[in-house]
Order: structure tokens, then C-alpha cells, then sequence
């Protein structure tokens, strides 16, 4: 389970524009390194970012190896209802990450 | 036996053939990669013309590190159901693939702003393109000088 830290305003008022930052912990590999011996490093990356509030998907992103390892993103969306926001990355060798965070909207 | 050129003629000659030389080398270092992009950028807006503004990328001018660059792009857009982005692309020269990421977003972003940190491995042009919801396309871009490329330790 890789680590992840998000970042967003726990209390809104209706109809604000939120800030959210997420940072997962991920090599980000590019597939175009080799070792010393010569050797392809294969690619190991996250390909899929999603954010869900309240199960709807309200922004989603397709990274590429030209994101830089740990990838941050930061994005807005309007607080429109007291609930839940699910974060979600997905990426080569099965990796999978879901994190969900409350908000109360005022 | 010793050819007479005049001095003036000689080096306009000589001059002339450097500067081609230059030319051809930077056209074909740069070419490869710069149609690669083209292609990727083809394939994304299709026939659709891509008009110039409304995009605004923020990059530093000058980076230290290549492998950590930090960008945010913003569009100019009201962000209502009727009108607002879709989806931001962002695009290089110089990488070994021309795509950088894809953002899709919608009116409940309520703002079309996005941040990211990527890797340049070279200084080139980084170039945003942004799909609205009326299908028109904007694009804006951005030269970034690297001192020091993304993934250089095993060149």
C-alpha cells in the first residue's frame, strides 16, 4: 500500500471552490533507463488518476512517464454536499490505490 | 601551384557553408521528435483547428532539475454546464514520448486549474492544448531552458 497524503479544506460552504492536492508515493519509472549491465529497466507507472465526490467522477487524469516520481496533483471542484471524496490511482503491475476523505459543506 | 581566390569571395564561401552545415544539423536534431509531437497533437484534435490563447502554462524559465519540474496550467473558461473545458493535454519535443498527461475535468471543477511536476529531458517547448465543451480547441506554449535533464545518470 503506497503512501499517500491529500489535501483539502475539511469545512465549505455551499458552492465554494475547493483546492485539492494529492501525493502518492511511487517510483514512476520510466521504462527508458537502463542498469549498468545494459539492461532495459521495464516501465512501472500510474497510468490512471481519478476523484470522485460522492461517487461521481469530478476530475481524472492519464499520467504518461513524463510525470516525475511521487506525482502530485492539485485540482479544484465545487463543494456542493456534505459526503465523501474518493481518491483513486491505478497503474502497471496491478497497482491500486483507493483513499476516501469526509468533507461537511455548510 | 597555388590557386588565386579572391579573399572576400573565399570566406563569404566559407561562411556560406558553415551556416548551412549549422542549419541542417539543429533542423535534423530537432525534427524527429517536434513531428512526433505534431502526430500526437494530430491525433488528439483530429481536423478541428487549434486556435492560439485562453491557455495559460506556467513553467519556470529556467530549470535546475529535470526530473521534478513544477507546471500549472489555467484556462479562461466560466466553467458552467453550457460552457467549459473538457479536457487539458499537455505536450513536448524532446522526451522520449511526446505526451506529458491528460487532464478531464468538467463544469463541477468550477475552476479549470490544474498543477503537476513532470520531467523534461531536454530544453524544448512544452505545449498545452485545451478541448472545450463547444469541441473548439486553444492551445498555449511555453519554452523551458533544463541545466540538468530528467533520467541523465544512465547516459
Amino acid at each position: 500500500m503506497a503512501r499517500t497524503l491529500i489535501t483539502f479544506p475539511a469545512n465549505a460552504r455551499r458552492g465554494e471552490i475547493i483546492e485539492v492536492k494529492a501525493i502518492v508515493a511511487h517510483e514512476m519509472e520510466t521504462g527508458f533507463r537502463h542498469t549498468q549491465l545494459g539492461e532495459a529497466i521495464p516501465r512501472d507507472i500510474i497510468t490512471h488518476f481519478t476523484c470522485g465526490y460522492n461517487g461521481v467522477e469530478v476530475f481524472s487524469a492519464t499520467f504518461y512517464p513524463a510525470i516525475a516520481a511521487n506525482p502530485f496533483i492539485s485540482f479544484s471542484t465545487v463543494a456542493t454536499e456534505s459526503g465523501t471524496l474518493s481518491f483513486n490511482w491505478i497503474g502497471d503491475n496491478g497497482f491500486s490505490v483507493t483513499e476516501t476523505a469526509a468533507i461537511s459543506v455548510s | 601551384m597555388n590557386i588565386r581566390i579572391p579573399r572576400r569571395k573565399f570566406l563569404l564561401a566559407a561562411g556560406g557553408m558553415a551556416a548551412g552545415m549549422v542549419a541542417v544539423t539543429i533542423s535534423k536534431a530537432a525534427a524527429a521528435t517536434e513531428a512526433e509531437m505534431k502526430d500526437a497533437i494530430g491525433k488528439v484534435v483530429g481536423t478541428s483547428i487549434v486556435t492560439k490563447g485562453k491557455v495559460t502554462l506556467d513553467l519556470p524559465p529556467l530549470v535546475d532539475n529535470g526530473n521534478a519540474v513544477p507546471l500549472s496550467v489555467r484556462v479562461d473558461s466560466p466553467m458552467t454546464a453550457a460552457d467549459h473545458v473538457k479536457a487539458i493535454y499537455l505536450f513536448n519535443e524532446k522526451n522520449p514520448l511526446p505526451n506529458i498527461v491528460t487532464f478531464r475535468l468538467g463544469p463541477r471543477a468550477g475552476r479549470a486549474s490544474v498543477s503537476t511536476r513532470i520531467r523534461l529531458a531536454d530544453t524544448q517547448t512544452v505545449v498545452a492544448i485545451c478541448e472545450m465543451s463547444d469541441g473548439s480547441f486553444w492551445s498555449g506554449s511555453v519554452n523551458v531552458v533544463v541545466t540538468v535533464a530528467a533520467c541523465s545518470e544512465d547516459r
